[in-house]
């Protein structure tokens, strides 16, 4: 079992307090009704399913219930860090193999 | 006296009580402390069991975990049979069961062992050969047959009556295995104050000093010292010391799981005893000092019972005080093995002769077996074992071949080496390297915050493992934070020690033999099945694991890997690490479910929600559903009706007076703050901003893209504050899809959300009596149609408790819902009851709520939609308000599929013979004559026997279905086709004229 930071808590907290929730950083947009059907495909379905680093958003359903992003290694399953909603993607990463 | 091996003066046991216990109905006796094994072993007994595939005679190969043969079942009563325990590993008790398996009619004579003979046909990899045809057969024949005849034990067939608990802990250092080496950890982190768990598997701590008569630590036998130094951890606060605990899984981030058996071994558990208990560890730095595992040597017959390892049989002498023979012979690649040799002479054990591979060994213990009077032969081999239910001879012949000679034993103690434990290391993902020198993979690369120490690091000698363990473990405590330790490192005064070994068959068991030299005793795979795999193409170890069954069952191959192994890449001609070793899994030794399931099962499986109106219903005689957690009365049955005739009875009693009904599952969200009416523009299709505080709306929630998520009735309370319902099991995803969008879409917003599922309970009254039977419970609200229109929600107390009363309805009928704090859920609904009799209310329940809400054509989210259906297709689109820029959905409800012509749409089906009720899921046809498979244009999503409309009525999804209006269709089905006739969705009171009715 993971331990997750949630960065609002700020302590590490085992995986069964927190629910995945989808890759992160894909905003909707403020005039979505007048987006294009290629934009809304891109918004909607297409997600980059990476091997290897994800942005992806998590929520500490069983805790503070906040959601946050959190940056993953899906090889070999190591966070490499979290931060709270609506912070910028991270410039740097600790520890990243790549 | 407890067995006629057990030799006086020897072992540790003297002190104990006699056991009595029975092996396939015999009687035996043994003393308190013993394993099944070794009180079997004094008994002279061992033969315990007959091979997987070959049904081979075997005995006992090993004093341990590592068991692959020794395996019984053990039976408390008929719901509690163990199939497949390690006799090794049973501690007796009094009155313990025992049962040998995988033998018909008897373990002496077995008809199964016919396998044996025919051997031939079973060779590595038969079952992908020998079946393959006629094709049909591996369905009826081959299959049903193989499963019967395969698998060791007979599972139980009643459910398991213990219990089993679980525990997490944490700690900053974690050491798993209490030989020395662990200890000596375990010392030195505890000394320094950390939180220190030290687990073994055994129930007794000492590792290999059970065994080694030569090692002496601070003045004292090594064994002594042990649980001297375990009496000196217990009591410290900062240390729990768990026995008969199994590291079996290491995960992630320092996270082990351990098994505690609790009770398994005790005559009498009690009922308040859990039989294992899980532990979920986590520790900030964990010590691996799993000790090694002594292999066998790869000669023919080499399985006969009677032959086992040298350690084994010196640890069944020195700690249980039992020799395992009279004349014992001794077949050996190392020096470990004349250790067992001396304890046995010493005890007055004759033995027979040691046989060593080496050409011209030196050291002490060659010197010691030599003035003790012992044969010893250099550089021959045991080429057979002699005997069938019992080892009577060995055939000795020099290693490169030559004169053969056989001496009679009636015991053969063999050592090839020793295999470190690195199953834990592995499973951590810690990369193993192998030491060309030593013939070993050692841990290389940790993943982990984790350090292995002692023989499972390829340590060799007590004083260095001492001093390796005693380091790792003090520098694991500093690592979390610790002082130096206070505490002196434990002196070894004297010890054993012994070098390599070897790996693969031994000679005479070699490439051009077809001897059964056994690599793998659970699997009954020999030397030659390993070559075999090989030669019709297995490269990598993987593969030749799987074709031959090496290594896998459940001794997962902890005496076997490395034999294995080493044939393989002798036989492709490679080095070992370019062949490679086998992953290692989870668990490291047989789990049973009970411990990982623990106490979810049964009732606490999941949990059970009851409404407030839940004990009233039961009283009453309700016949209850599951709808995701919660209990609902289904329908309440009188005097011998049958649910037909409550259920049409109900529906009937509502549209004629009025019933009750208990909706208190409904979820309920509290939507609050300033820009709750922005935010409910946002994730409901309808326009909330103009609702006025005191009025409701039916509302629809979409998904993104554009498909029905969710709907209920939304009331306005305040300008700030929304009464939001949602259905029953849509409650908490529709929380989460609304806390989404307020946390990370639309942040800018002042709104609070809070979950009012469970606060308020909801007592639906509908009929035309409704506003009679509240109005006398009620004050402070005007319950006139001009006060209180049909859509509007009012605050005031009802039997003097606070109500929000909600006039709506999911019936068609004049309509309330009083919502009151659940605590009074009960009392309030008791006092509408007694209310209603006076009108001849009924109480209903969700089948007649399903039938009266069809019959108006209410759709339910989940039932009538499934995920793909847009607010038009269901005919909601009046729902969807028109100006509006944006809600979530409205650009996915504008794709161009979902605005394309065909669509699916709901609409009525009227069954052409009005008895004819339609099934749920059936599908819809436009041509029955046509060829199946036939072209599907919808299917059914409601359906029921109307008696208001005394007919059957439907709900279905059909394409272009409002195009469709009155034209026929059809539902084929099994026993005819049923002619329907497109409708609307109202089949009763199509004006709406009852609602104020």
């Amino acid at each position: 079992m993971l331990l997750i930071r949630c960065p609002y808590c700020e302590e590490e907290r085992p995986e069964l307090e927190f629910r995945n929730a989808g890759e992160a950083h894909i905003a909707r947009s403020a005039d979505i009704a007048g987006e294009s059907d290629d934009d809304f495909e891109k918004f909607f379905f297409i997600r980059s399913n990476p091997k290897g680093i994800i942005y992806e958003r998590w929520r500490h359903m069983h805790g503070c219930a906040r959601f946050f992003n959190a940056v993953r290694d899906t090889v070999s399953d190591k966070f490499l860090m979290t931060y709270k909603a609506g912070e910028p993607k991270p410039a740097k990463l600790p520890g990243a193999s790549k | 006296m407890s067995g006629a091996l057990r030799i006086p003066g020897a072992g540790r046991l003297s002190q104990a009580k006699t056991a009595r216990f029975s092996f396939d109905g015999q009687s035996y006796s043994g003393i308190e402390g013993d394993t099944l094994a070794s009180a079997l072993l004094a008994n002279g007994v061992h033969l315990v069991g007959r091979s997987f595939k070959y049904h081979r005679p075997r005995g006992f190969l090993s004093a341990g975990a590592e068991e692959p043969n020794a395996l019984v079942e053990i039976k408390r009563d008929a719901a509690r049979k163990t199939p497949n325990v390690r006799a090794t590993v049973q501690e007796l008790y009094d009155g313990l069961a025992a049962q040998s398996q995988n033998r018909w009619p008897s373990l002496a004579f077995d008809v199964g062992a016919v396998n044996d003979i025919a051997s031939p046909l079973f060779s590595a990899g038969f079952y992908y050969k020998t079946f393959m045809w006629p094709k049909a057969a591996w369905k009826s024949l081959y299959e049903p047959k193989i499963r019967a005849a395969a698998g060791l034990g007979v599972a139980p067939d009643q459910p398991d009556p213990d219990h089993y608990s679980a525990r997490f802990a944490h700690c900053d250092v974690l050491v798993l295995g209490g030989g020395a080496a662990g200890i000596a950890a375990a010392l030195a982190a505890a000394e320094t104050g950390v939180r220190v768990i030290l687990a073994d598997e055994q129930a007794e701590f000492g590792g290999s000093l059970r065994f080694e008569s030569g090692a002496k630590i601070d003045g004292q036998d090594g064994f002594a010292w042990a649980q001297a130094a375990i009496a000196r951890l217990k009591a410290l606060d900062n240390v729990r010391v768990l026995s008969r605990a199994t590291a079996f899984g290491y995960y992630a981030q320092n996270f082990v799981a351990l098994v505690e058996r609790v009770s398994d071994h005790l005559q009498n558990p009690g009922r308040d005893l859990p039989r294992e208990r899980l532990w979920q560890v986590r520790a900030k730095r964990v010590v691996l000092a799993t000790g090694a595992i002594e292999r066998h040597m790869v000669f023919a017959d080499n399985d006969r019972p009677g032959i086992m390892l040298a350690s084994a049989a010196r640890t069944y002498l020195n700690h249980y005080g039992v020799a395992v023979g009279r004349n014992v012979g001794v077949y050996t690649a190392n020096d470990s093995a004349y250790a067992a040799a001396i304890d046995l002479k010493k005890a007055g054990v004759d033995v027979a002769a040691i046989v060593d591979l080496r050409d011209n060994p030196t050291g002490p213990v060659i010197d010691e077996a030599r003035a003790l009077g012992i044969e010893i032969n250099f550089g021959r081999a045991v080429i057979s074992a002699g005997g069938k239910l019992r080892v009577t001879s060995m055939t000795v012949q020099p290693k490169n071949g030559g004169g053969e000679r056989t001496i009679p034993v009636d015991a053969i103690l063999m050592s090839a080496g020793w295999t470190p434990s690195v199953h834990l290391f592995s499973q951590s993902r810690g990369k193993v390297a192998f030491n060309d020198e030593t013939k070993r993979f050692v841990p290389g690369t940790y993943a982990q915050d984790c350090v292995s120490v002692g023989a499972c690091n390829g340590t060799d000698g007590l004083s260095a493992t001492i001093d390796e363990a005693y380091a790792a473990g003090a520098k694991a405590a500093k690592d979390t934070g610790a002082k130096a330790a206070r505490g002196t490192k434990p002196k070894v005064d004297a010890s054993e020690s012994w070098s390599r070994g070897m790996l693969g068959a031994a000679p005479g068991a070699g490439p051009d033999t077809t001897v059964k030299a056994f690599v793998d005793f659970q699997n009954d795979v020999t030397a030659k099945d390993i070559r075999q795999a090989v030669h019709e193409g297995m490269r990598s170890i993987e593969h030749v694991k799987r074709f031959t069954t090496n290594g896998m069952a459940t001794d997962q191959g902890k005496t076997s890997n490395m034999h294995g192994l080493a044939i393989a890449a002798e036989t492709l001609g490679k080095p070992i690490p370019q062949v490679g070793l086998t992953t290692f899994r989870a668990p490291y030794t047989p789990v049973t479910f009970g411990s990982i399931v623990g106490h979810a099962r049964g009732p606490l499986f999941d949990p059970t929600r009851k409404t407030a109106i839940h004990p009233w219903a039961e009283a009453q005689g309700a016949v209850f559903e599951d709808v995701g957690q919660w209990k609902r009365a289904w329908y309440f049955p009188k005097g011998g009706e049958d649910m037909h005739a409550a259920v049409d009875r109900e529906c009937v009693t509502v549209r004629k007076t009025a019933g009750l009904f208990d909706a208190s599952t409904l979820g309920k969200i509290e939507v609050v703050g300033p820009d709750a009416a922005k935010f409910m523009e946002l994730l409901y299709t309808n326009p909330w901003e103009k609702l006025e505080p005191g009025r409701c709306r039916y509302g629809i929630m979409l998904r993104e893209d554009g498909f029905i998520y969710d709907d209920g009735v939304v009331g306005r309370l305040a300008p700030d504050r929304f009464h939001v319902t949602t259905t029953t099991g849509g409650a908490p995803r529709v929380m989460n899809h609304m806390e989404d969008y307020l946390q990370t879409e639309f942040p800018h917003l002042n709104v609070w959300l809070t979950s009012t599922t469970e606060q308020w309970a909801v007592i639906a009254v509908q009929g035309p009596k409704s506003r009679d039977i509240i109005a006398p419970l009620v004050e402070g609200i005007d319950m006139s149609d001009e006060a209180l229109p049909h859509m509007s929600v009012r605050e005031g107390r009802i039997c003097g408790v606070p109500t929000r009363l909600f006039r709506m309805s999911f019936s068609g009928e004049r309509g309330f819902e009083v919502n009151v704090p659940a605590d009074y859920g009960q009392a309030v609904w008791e006092a509408l009851w007694a209310e209603g009799q006076k009108h001849g209310a009924t109480a209903y329940g969700t089948e007649a709520m399903h039938v009266l809400r069809a019959e108006k054509g209410y759709i339910i989210v989940g039932q009538d939609t499934d995920g793909t259906v847009t607010p038009n297709d269901a005919g909601l689109d009046w729902a969807v308000g028109k100006k509006k820029t944006d809600f979530v959905g409205i650009r996915g409800m504008a794709r161009p599929d979902l605005v394309a012509k065909g669509r699916k749409q709901l609409v009525g089906l009227k069954t052409k013979d009005p008895k004819v009720v339609l099934e749920e899921g059936a599908q819809v046809v436009a041509d029955p004559k046509q060829a199946v498979p036939m072209k599907m244009i919808g299917h059914v999503t409601s359906s029921y026997w109307s008696e208001n409309c005394g007919r059957s009525i439907a709900l279905a999804l059909v394409a272009g279905g409002r195009d469709r209006m009155g034209e026929t269709l059809y539902v084929p089905m099994p026993d005819g086709v049923i002619e329907v006739e497109v409708a609307g969705m109202v089949f009763f009171d199509e004006k709406g004229e009852r609602l104020n009715g």
